[in-house]
């Protein structure tokens, strides 16, 4: 039952979500549906989270699961055309800072919600950062730092993009360790975003 | 043995009071006036007073984490401060000169870069080693020991590091992986095998390339104990001597991951557990050997895994607590202070933390609600921070005096606070460190 595997993913049952996600795909179901049941799974991890009942802990278990039945089933999504992306967007960690995990959280969960994700890693240039703005046409850009040296480089991507000509065309939001509204001021972002969740509502408020 | 450390011992207090007095006293400081050792003793007495709870010193001391703010200042950059020690002496120097907080920070974290290149150390990065000679080191966030590891590292922890984990993390130790098998060696037979691993080659290289890097770190310490000995001898204090960890973090940081041990809480839940319990004694004893090789009470614990929104307060409560909790038991027994360093949030946590005997531990807190801590475990230790590292590195001078007033305000309130910023504050505006000093010096009078 899907209604069985989104339960077993949302409650970190390990066993029990991928013998289901099994037993689906032996009984002949529909693999998109299996694939779709994920993000359902997510999604209820997402409500958790911001009621306060989930943590960090639960988001990387959960995400942990989801990848593990998506490998079972992407053998038999092999040759379907992939469903229609919501929209592009661009994320990476600023010059000067290596940091992954948060960036890699809000990646993650964007894929699931259905965007078409460019994720440009860490330590990422400003000129890296127009260029594939421009290359993806994307129209949101997400920009990670957990140190305080994040503060002048998302300032100085934020001038490169505006040098470029493409401000007006993407929406900007930041997030991360030390930064704040205060710091989204300072480097001319949109929005910051307190948490992976935040950033994916807003994302979806911005595209849809 | 996991009944050790629960509650502190009987003379633990009077430990503390030796201790507090012996750093109080300054001695062995060469101070270069008695002016200088009584603006010491002075600052110290702020320092206790905060401290230990039962009088609110003269005012609320004044002491921001220095990060490597010192370095941007001076105009100096990582590379040169890691590698030419006496470049970085002069930019510590210059801070300390020029801003005048009530203590000394060492330069202990500008590591020396050498002794790293000679080790082939890659659990980081740094300025010339795969970052930019302006960008401070960080870590290279990887899985280091694998789950099916936990039955080792717990059966045996130190053969685990010296011959597991050192070669993993340092390119040019993979010899120590021939390390013999201990304790075994006691019976007359077993020691010429025990000896054996140390005619080979690579393992007589590794324990060459060990020397030349100790020697390394030692030109490194000599420099950087000549700041602090000139430093302290006009009259400033240091603030901290010893270091610890919450084994939580030692295994979630440097050993699993964050991915990993966060996972491992669902997976490996009781190996997690005991291996915590199995780091204790000797995050105990680092932190103990750390502090009197550095004469001093005072133990830094930087706090990483257990903050607000990486985990519930039922997964803190048996994962990370009980175990960080004797870690600071068996230091206060040790007549020593912990000072727990909370980056990020603790406010889920304050009514759990509070559990520690009254007047021994400093809670330095980031971005903490300082009022509810203060109503919380604000009861039973000394409080530090939470001056914020956004507002001093993109704020105005006005807001930093107004975020410093509502501070001492609150967290101040009675005494039993140590105003500071909530991490280190490299990238701060000069401008907006002098106005947090100088105004929270003058605002923070008890009267």
């Amino acid at each position: 039952m899907l209604d069985t595997l989104v339960q077993a993913i949302s409650d970190m049952k390990e066993e029990q979500a991928l013998a289901e996600a099994r037993a689906l795909l032996a009984a002949g179901e529909d693999p998109m549906r299996i694939v779709e049941s994920c993000s359902s799974a997510m999604e209820l991890v997402g409500r958790r989270f911001e009621a306060g009942e989930y943590f960090l802990a639960e988001l990387m278990m959960a995400g942990d699961l989801v990848r593990q039945v998506s490998d079972l089933v992407k053998p038999e999504l092999r040759g379907r055309a992939e469903a229609a992306k919501r929209g592009s967007i661009v994320i990476g960690t600023v010059k000067g800072d290596i940091h992954n995990i948060g960036k890699d959280i809000v990646a993650f969960l964007l894929d699931v919600n259905g965007f078409d994700v460019h994720d440009l890693g860490v330590d990422v240039a400003p000129a890296t950062f127009v260029e594939a703005i421009r290359e993806h046409e994307a129209g949101v850009l997400g920009l990670s730092g957990l140190l305080t040296v994040a503060f002048d480089s998302m300032k100085s991507t934020i001038r490169a993009i505006e040098d470029a000509g493409l401000r007006d065309r993407v929406r900007i939001m930041i997030g991360g360790g030390q930064t704040s509204d205060a710091v989204r001021q300072y480097a001319g972002a949109d929005a910051y975003c307190r948490d992976a969740f935040a950033g994916v509502s807003l994302a979806r408020e911005w595209v849809d | 043995m996991k009944e050790r450390w629960l509650q502190p011992s009987p003379d633990a207090t009077q430990k503390l009071t030796q201790g507090l007095e012996g750093w109080r006293s300054g001695s062995g400081i060469d101070f270069e006036s008695p002016e200088a050792k009584a603006t010491y003793q002075e600052r110290v007495t702020l320092l206790k007073d905060a401290l230990e709870m039962m009088n609110p010193p003269p005012r609320v001391p004044v002491c921001p984490s220095a990060g490597h703010f010192p370095l941007e200042y001076a105009g100096v950059s990582w590379r040169e401060a890691m590698y030419d020690y006496a470049t970085l002496a002069r930019a510590w120097h210059k801070y300390y000169d020029d801003f005048g907080p009530d203590a000394y920070v060492g330069p202990g974290t500008i590591v020396p870069g050498r002794a790293l290149d000679g080790i082939g150390f890659n659990l980081y990065q740094w300025a010339g080693h795969g970052l930019a000679d302006d960008e401070g080191y960080q870590f290279v966030e990887r899985e280091y020991m694998k789950a099916e590891e936990y039955p080792d590292l717990i059966d045996d922890p130190t053969g685990f590091f010296l011959s597991v984990y050192f070669p993993r993390i340092c390119d040019e130790l993979q010899a120590l992986r021939h390390m013999p098998l201990l304790p075994p060696v006691h019976e007359i037979p077993m020691v010429a095998p025990a000896l054996l691993p140390f005619a080979r080659p690579d393992v007589k290289a590794a324990l060459e390339t060990l020397v030349r890097a100790g020697d390394e770190a030692d030109r490194w310490l000599g420099a950087i104990r000549g700041v602090g000995a000139s430093i302290m001898g006009r009259g400033l204090p240091s603030f901290a001597g010893g270091i610890s960890k919450a084994p939580f973090d030692l295994i979630g940081d440097s050993l699993r991951g964050t991915r990993g041990v966060m996972l491992d809480m669902f997976r490996h839940p009781d190996e997690l557990v005991e291996a915590c319990e199995r780091l204790v004694p000797s995050m105990v004893r680092y932190g103990v050997e750390s502090s009197r090789a550095a004469g001093h009470v005072v133990v830094f614990i930087p706090l990483h895994k257990g903050a607000d929104g990486f985990m519930s307060n039922a997964q803190f409560e048996r994962f990370y607590w009980p175990t960080l909790r004797k870690v600071a038991i068996g230091l206060i027994d040790a007549g020593l202070v912990p000072q727990l360093f909370a980056e990020g949030g603790y406010d889920q946590r304050l009514e759990i933390i509070s559990d520690l005997p009254k007047g021994t531990t400093l809670w330095w807190f980031d971005r903490t609600d300082m009022a509810r801590a203060k109503r919380t475990v604000g009861r039973v230790a000394c409080l530090s921070g939470n001056v914020p590292l956004d507002l001093l590195c993109t704020g105005t001078t006005d807001d930093v005096e107004q975020y410093c007033k509502t501070l001492i305000d609150t967290a101040g309130e009675g005494g039993g606070f140590i105003l500071s910023t909530g991490a280190g504050m490299q990238g701060s505006k000069p401008a907006n460190v002098r106005a947090m000093i100088d105004f929270s010096k003058a605002y923070g009078v008890y009267r």
